[in-house]
């Protein structure tokens, strides 16, 4: 090769925080890993899985991850576990319990928070799990600081005996930048040590040891005035001194390069005398955090004067220009102005379903049900609620579909009589939370049929594997749940669990009618997998012959991003209607032929395509 | 300290935006520069709005692009060229692909697509070459080479010689897929000659 690129390469990485949170896991020598795909969280554990030497592991959900990792903790190895904001929700039950009894082998979790909800169903601040779970929280604030962090984490774990929390946002996780590594080291488990007073978390051996809790905590104050991952950094412009931590520092640094700034690597325990100290240098205290005023309100409750979310935005990002902005509204400025050109009006191009996908098929048939009211679920097919479909009512956590689907069926009253209740979820949200909720629909007699579309994958975070896959991490086989045995386990009537194809829409629609209008519990599994996984395999395309369409737009209401309209028209029908007449090429380059698209077409006017070249730029597929 | 170097690229989920600006961004590592790289992707993997911001100089801090703040923008798609358009710093050039990708909310008739999106980015008056990458890769006989053709067009933009940039691109066709090596080079050829063709 001989050109410069080589060289440079060899010596320097350039990483996203997750892959740089993955190498130091790897570099601090962690034995066990565990986690629940989720963004912006995913890649830390595929990136780990690629290391040799470690074991890594996708959970069924977050709560077991976290307990696979305190499993390996209590055998004196180090261990890791990462998961999105909600993760740590649903992983939060171990974690209250985990911080009384503390850890052997350090543990850390990182947490990536979905600042500015790119792809979540909410926004909120993993920092308030330090402050409950009396644990520590460290905030790198680029892809270098993740892999230090990381490595400092583990260390602060072992010496204080406490899970560390590492707080990522999305712009941590998903920012590549260069990461210099440092030597790897290797930690050999040191045993389970039979402790029933320590690992047996009864009333009689958990009370004495809340206080040893609270001096931990006590302790970890002290070490946050002494660690390096706090700093108070000099500036001539006294005028504001910043509070600052994770990414929100670099924003800080670029807006106000002069102003002195008290740097959190470490944000809880709070290092109180470093914010005292930056304080009496300067005229005003800015505590610049995304997103909740958790530091501004600890701070005010420790008499320290500060202004923070009174001037600075609670939602969403921040960005040096929104802190320019609130620094101006501070000082009573009028805001700075922008040399820029106006936003453009473009129509919103939102997230749709794949070509092909077979969730296509299932929101088409669920479109055209009357008197239905269908309780929705996180995944790839909660875009069932968008266009052309509308086909979705709801959408909370994963797995609540069938548990408010329970609740919806015990509450109706004379005006949701005649309403069909259905429940959807996916088979990874199923595994994850979504069986309980089946339990209860059977155990309690719920008139509810569940949609379980089986596409063998988590497909929204990218086709992860999970126990409904047939694959472990590595894609080696692993046992595959086997859903109508498992469903009949649950308490449902075999002869009401049914598995279709869902690229067979009169079969679909047949299935849905015959099982809504039976006053028990139903399960309807689909069986194709996700396009986006080797599982799937394309067949041969469709084209429309443009003589035979009539405009009718009934392929559209599949919602294919390969069927594109090329004309349209207006139509007095006989009975004196106006109709809108919409007519349709498809992507020929695009289709992969699973024909749903054709069986709504009454004048049959698609057909198998002869090959083509494709004509547009990288069009999807 | 110097000014950092400000890059917008945008389209759409699976036109090679991350790949392109990767490529770019290792062209000014090369070079010593620190970078910073990172999308607003979210569910771009289903055919949403893909934004890629890189930064380099000699130390990034925040990794984003403010409005009127990217020296270039690069676009591969036309409507998600003009979306992005505010971004410019004003007088800083464009360089757009031509090709027209209407999602479904247009299809489905909720949307309208624009009519002209390069005439409108012209009427803004922004340094703008506009042609179409589509036809350049299919001259190669493939489609991939779309984002190939747009680093060769965008190379004579860059604070540093466009050499760099073919040679990262070189540099990773050599180690991932050899035998796309050469072909990539005359993608990146072609497309540099034919932005330098609409200069003036």
């Amino acid at each position: 090769m001989g050109n410069a690129l080589t060289a440079a390469a060899a010596n320097r990485l350039f990483l996203s925080g997750n892959d740089a949170v993955a190498h130091a896991a790897r570099d601090a020598g962690v034995r066990v890993a565990a986690a629940y795909p989720g963004t912006p969280s995913t890649e830390i554990l595929e990136v780990l899985a690629r290391f040799p030497g470690l074991y890594a592991e996708w959970s069924p959900n977050e709560k077991v991850a976290l307990e696979v990792a305190l499993g390996a903790s209590m055998m004196g190895a180090r261990a890791f576990s990462a998961m999105k904001h909600v993760g740590l929700n649903v992983a939060s039950d171990a974690l209250m319990t985990m911080t009384v009894t503390g850890v052997e082998g350090g543990l850390v979790i990182a947490v990536a928070d979905d600042v500015g909800m790119s792809s979540s169903q909410n926004e909120q601040d993993s920092r308030f799990w330090g402050r409950f779970a009396h644990v520590p929280v460290l905030e790198p604030a680029d892809s270098q600081e993740a892999y230090d962090m990381t490595r400092a984490a583990f260390r602060l774990s072992e010496q204080f005996r406490v899970p560390v929390i590492l707080r990522l946002t999305t712009r941590i996780c998903h920012v590549k930048g260069r990461v210099e590594l440092s030597p790897a080291e290797t930690h050999e488990p040191t045993g389970f040590i039979k402790d029933p007073r320590r690992w047996v978390m009864v009333p009689g051996n958990a009370k004495p040891r809340l206080p040893l809790m609270f001096e931990r905590e006590a302790a970890l104050r002290t070490e946050a005035s002494a660690s390096p991952l706090n700093r108070i950094e000099s500036g001539p412009d006294r005028r504001i001194g910043f509070v600052t931590s994770g990414p929100a520092y670099m924003h800080v640094r670029e807006a106000f390069p002069d102003a002195p700034v008290l740097k959190l690597g470490m944000s809880y325990p709070l290092p109180l005398d470093l914010v005292r100290e930056l304080a009496a240098g300067v005229e005003t205290l800015l505590v610049v955090e995304e997103t909740e005023p958790l530091v501004e309100a600890e701070l005010k409750a420790a008499g320290i004067a500060c202004v923070g979310k009174d001037v600075l935005p609670r939602l969403g990002e921040l960005a040096p220009e929104v802190l320019r902005r609130g620094v101006a509204r501070l000082r009573g400025e009028a805001p700075p102005e922008v040399d820029a050109l106006p936003a453009q009006q473009v129509f919103p191009r939102p997230p749709t379903m794949c070509v092909a996908c077979p969730h296509l098929g299932i929101y088409y048939t669920l479109s055209q049900l009357k008197n239905i009211i269908i309780s929705g679920d996180i995944g790839c097919y909660t875009l069932g609620a968008g266009h052309p479909w509308n086909a979705l009512d709801t959408c909370i956590s994963m797995g609540a579909s069938m548990g408010m689907a329970l609740g919806m069926d015990k509450a109706r009253g004379e005006v949701d009589k005649n309403k069909k209740i259905v429940a959807v979820i996916g088979d990874s949200t199923f595994m994850h939370m979504g069986m309980q909720g089946l339990l209860d629909i059977t155990y309690n007699g719920g008139n509810v049929t569940v949609l379980l579309l089986d596409n063998r994958a988590v497909g929204m975070t990218g086709g992860q594997d999970n126990p409904a896959t047939g694959r472990d991490i590595h894609g080696a086989e692993a046992p595959r749940v086997d859903f109508p045995r498992m469903c009949e386990a649950l308490g449902v009537k075999k002869e009401r669990i049914r598995v279709v194809d869902p690229y067979q829409l009169p079969v679909l629609f047949k299935t849905l009618r015959e099982e809504t209008k039976i006053d028990e519990p139903s399960v309807i599994i689909t069986d194709r997998p996700c396009v986006l996984i080797d599982d799937y395999k394309k067949t041969p395309p469709y084209a429309v012959i443009d003589d035979a369409c009539t405009g009718c737009g009934n392929c559209l209401e599949v919602g294919c991003p390969a069927i594109h309209v090329t004309r349209r028209d207006k139509a007095i029908k006989p009975s004196g209607k106006e109709v809108d007449l919409a007519f349709v090429r498809i992507e020929t380059s695009a289709c992969t032929g699973c024909g749903l698209c054709v069986q709504p077409c009454a004048p049959k006017a698609i057909v198998h395509a002869a090959p083509v070249v494709p004509v547009r730029f990288m069009s999807r597929n | 300290m110097q000014k950092n170097t400000n890059i917008l690229v945008c389209g759409i989920g699976g036109q090679g935006v991350m790949t392109a600006t990767e490529i770019l961004a290792e062209a000014a590592l090369a070079l010593g520069f620190d970078a910073k790289k990172t999308e607003v992707a979210g569910m771009s993997q289903r055919g949403g709005v893909v934004v890629s911001h890189l930064r380099f100089g000699e130390r990034v801090l925040s990794p984003q692009i403010a409005q009127g703040e990217a020296d270039l923008l690069v676009g591969f798609e036309a409507a998600e060229t003009l979306r992005w358009a505010h971004m410019l710093r004003p007088g800083a050039p464009v360089l757009t692909n031509t090709s027209r990708l209407s999602p479904p909310v247009v299809e489905c008739g909720v949307f309208d697509y624009p009519d002209d999106p390069v005439g409108q980015l012209r009427a803004l008056g922004v340094p703008l070459q506009a042609f179409d990458a589509a036809e350049i890769a299919l001259e190669f006989g493939d489609i991939r080479l779309g984002n190939t053709v747009m680093l060769g067009a965008m190379s004579d933009h860059l604070p540093f010689p466009a050499e760099v940039l073919r040679d990262a691109v070189d540099a990773r066709f050599a180690q991932r897929k050899p035998e796309k090596r050469d072909v990539n080079r005359r993608a990146f050829d072609a497309g540099r000659e034919r932005a330098a063709a609409l200069v003036g």
